[in-house]
């Protein structure tokens, strides 16, 4: 049934798409009529108005019980000592777990901690948030502006930027575990100019700046398309006007880009600061921590110690988890605070 | 026609080619190649054998010795060019190695051994691809059942994600109810906190409900997600609420102006919420490594880095199942790669 008369299309062909979206809707309309004979008595009872919670319900039990139910618990269980699971089995130690966390001679030094790995760790996510983040939005940026050119292949470009951030923490691993090997493909490159083959993950430095350069790889593509979506958003005419009016091209980045994409930006900043506070898997596939605790972050404490330990210390491990889950709450409101009031715009 | 230096500097609109293009053009052709080679790296060294993996520096090409099958031999024997003590060079078969010297045989004529010094023959080497880098994992360990598993998670956790989540936003964008603001706030507020920082608890919930060493330990904790609540809402707002009036003037109950209506308009956000899933599910790995503890249980993820824990020295195995594990994932986003990037720009970020 088509409402144009003209031009006569040739009869119908079916492409695969249009076959398989007929059958996938079939199967859709099946299900959901079926399910009607169920759902429809119910709104019968509890009438049109009582539908909403109906519809609410199943999303709010698996909320309430996985997601905010456990949040509460967790602060119980911060509280609480012992090596067994379950609430009921757990002394109340009261701050024990706070206090082991902060008995620090010096919290500037983690050597004098009780809890050495916890402040390493924590010493370690900050600098990893600064440099990663700081690194990934300024190379996001970049890479925004230069997409948002008149250029040939837009389209493609950013397909490959994003391309990485389609990849499992563990694949990225992977990669590059394997072209940073002893015998890979950097070094391949190092000897070929004459220079020393380095065993980067022995090193200190070069683990935690391939830490960090491997997670800007991935994740950059992401914030590119945010950043690239905000720019566009900027109506042209605005450039136009600037333009006519004799300022130069970085006067108009000045005065008209960089507050009109202030928003995006801190929408990108928000996401990858709490993204890089939770930095774990890629880089425990990678080092393993290592080497030492050069890039053991704090999601791995409480990992390793509710987990992965002898002993499971829940308790230390939630301690920690609510300590980490307070700084993102901090870090977040923070940016929010900072963003209304530069938000001249 | 066109010459090729006038396709080359050929603008958009502008007209020439400026300093400014050129140095965009360079950003752009160096940035595809950071993206894209690390990858083809990986692919290209999944086909080498292990021998060739252990060559230093490493070839392109996935290059393999030669091996020809000598009469009165069963198996087939490596090809070597050999310097012969005349000067001459001749391509012949490796018998066996013993110390510095091997013996060799002609393969034209089998019967006679030649002796010579390992320094004086260089093997014969061809483009060949290790297939059974891929093969002989596939039969020797779990990794049809993790590639199962994955599927299992990743399909049911995004069917469940789309279902319950599109419910929940048409009641909080169609529907006037108390406690609708305050359902909204808490989902939103939400967002911010990672599962990483409630382990434990959640944890505890699954092994209270019993579900420690299953899937649906894996596949449920996640299906509420916040994000798909507030975009699908945010999207559902647009569709006008008259379509839905009159739909239930024509007799339709709320079950169906939700799927037979709702539903199909808000189809473009439900896509990128279904890729979004996707993606999150195919990757988690924190969360299942957790969860999972039996191997027949094991997600391609948790699998992966299990194996390469196990057999660090294999890396044949270990690069091959590394591309098995991101085939999946790419696959899908070269047939969607236009709908992926644009739909996340637009939809994700209204």
């Amino acid at each position: 049934m088509t409402t144009r008369s003209q031009p006569a299309l040739p009869p119908e062909r079916l492409t695969l798409g249009a076959f398989l979206g007929r059958i996938f809707f079939s199967i859709y309309s099946g299900l959901m009529t079926a399910v009607e004979l169920v759902i429809d008595p119910i709104q019968r009872v509890i009438g049109v108005n009582r539908m909403a919670y109906f519809f609410v319900l199943p999303n709010l039990l698996i909320f309430g019980i996985f997601v905010l139910f456990p949040m509460v618990l967790n602060i119980y269980y911060s509280f609480t000592g012992g090596v067994n699971l379950f609430p009921q089995n757990r002394p109340f130690v009261g701050l024990a777990n706070f206090q082991q966390i902060f008995s620090c001679a010096n919290f500037l030094d983690p050597n004098s901690c009780r809890e050495d790995r916890f402040w390493r760790g924590l010493y370690n996510t900050a600098f990893y948030v600064v440099f990663q983040v700081g690194g990934m939005v300024a190379f996001s940026m970049l890479t925004a502006v230069v997409l948002n050119r008149s250029i040939l292949g837009r389209g493609f470009f950013r397909s490959v930027f994003f391309y990485p951030v389609l990849l499992s923490p563990v694949v990225v691993a992977m990669i590059w575990k394997w072209i940073l090997q002893r015998d890979g493909l950097i070094n391949a490159m190092l000897v070929s100019l004459g220079m020393e083959r380095i065993v980067f993950f022995l090193h200190a430095n070069w683990a935690v700046f391939w830490v960090i350069f491997i997670s800007i790889w991935a994740q950059m593509g992401f914030y590119t398309l945010i950043l690239l979506a905000g720019l566009q958003s900027i109506p042209r005419e605005l450039y136009e006007a600037a333009e006519m009016d004799g300022a130069h091209r970085l006067q108009s980045f000045r005065h008209i880009t960089l507050p009109l994409w202030a928003p995006t930006l801190l929408v990108v900043l928000v996401l990858s600061v709490i993204r890089a506070v939770q930095v774990f898997d890629q880089v425990w596939v990678l080092t393993g921590g290592g080497p030492g605790t050069a890039t053991l972050y704090v999601v791995q404490y409480i990992y390793e110690t509710a987990f992965a330990n002898q002993i499971q210390q829940f308790g230390l491990a939630s301690a920690a988890s609510v300590i980490l889950g307070v700084i993102l709450l901090i870090l977040t409101l923070f940016q929010l605070r900072i963003g209304r009031q530069s938000d001249i715009a | 026609m066109f010459g090729i230096g006038e396709f080359l500097t050929r603008t958009r609109g502008r007209g020439r080619l400026d300093p400014t293009d050129i140095l965009t053009y360079l950003y752009l052709t160096l940035g595809t190649i950071l993206m894209f080679l690390p990858v083809a790296w990986l692919v290209l060294s999944s086909f080498k054998t292990p021998a060739a993996l252990l060559r230093f520096p490493p070839d392109l090409l996935p290059y393999a010795q030669r091996m020809v099958m000598v009469e009165g031999y069963d198996q087939p024997l490596p090809l070597f060019n050999v310097r012969m003590p005349d000067g001459s060079t001749r391509q012949m078969a490796q018998v066996r190695r013993v110390g510095i010297e091997a013996q060799m045989v002609d393969p034209a004529n089998p019967d006679e051994i030649v002796r010579v010094n390992i320094a004086d023959r260089e093997e014969v080497r061809e483009i060949r691809l290790a297939w059974e880098n891929y093969i002989e994992p596939l039969q020797r360990f779990n990794f049809l059942v993790y590639l199962r598993n994955s599927v299992v998670v990743t399909v049911s956790a995004t069917l469940i994600t789309l279902i319950i989540n599109s419910m929940a936003a048409f009641a909080l964008s169609k529907y006037q109810f108390r406690g609708a603001d305050l359902i909204f706030i808490v989902i939103l507020s939400t967002l911010m906190i990672p599962i990483s920082v409630i382990l434990v608890p959640v944890f505890l919930v699954i092994t209270g409900v019993g579900w420690n060493n299953n899937l649906l330990g894996v596949i449920v904790p996640g299906a509420a997600t916040p994000t798909g609540v507030f975009l699908l809402r945010q999207y559902m707002l647009t569709i006008p609420d008259e379509l839905l009036a009159s739909a239930r003037i024509d007799g339709a109950s709320e079950w169906r102006v939700y799927w037979q209506i709702v539903m199909p308009l808000a189809a473009p956000a439900l896509a990128v919420l279904a890729i979004f899933s996707v993606m999150w599910r195919w990757n988690d790995f924190l969360w299942p490594l957790i969860v999972l503890s039996r191997s027949e249980l094991f997600t391609l993820q948790v699998g992966l880095a299990a194996f390469q824990g196990e057999l660090n020295v294999q890396w044949h195995y270990v690069l091959a199942m590394t591309v098995l594990t991101l085939l999946p994932i790419t696959l899908v986003f070269a047939i969607l790669q236009r709908f992926i990037t644009t739909g996340i720009a637009t939809t994700g970020m209204k």
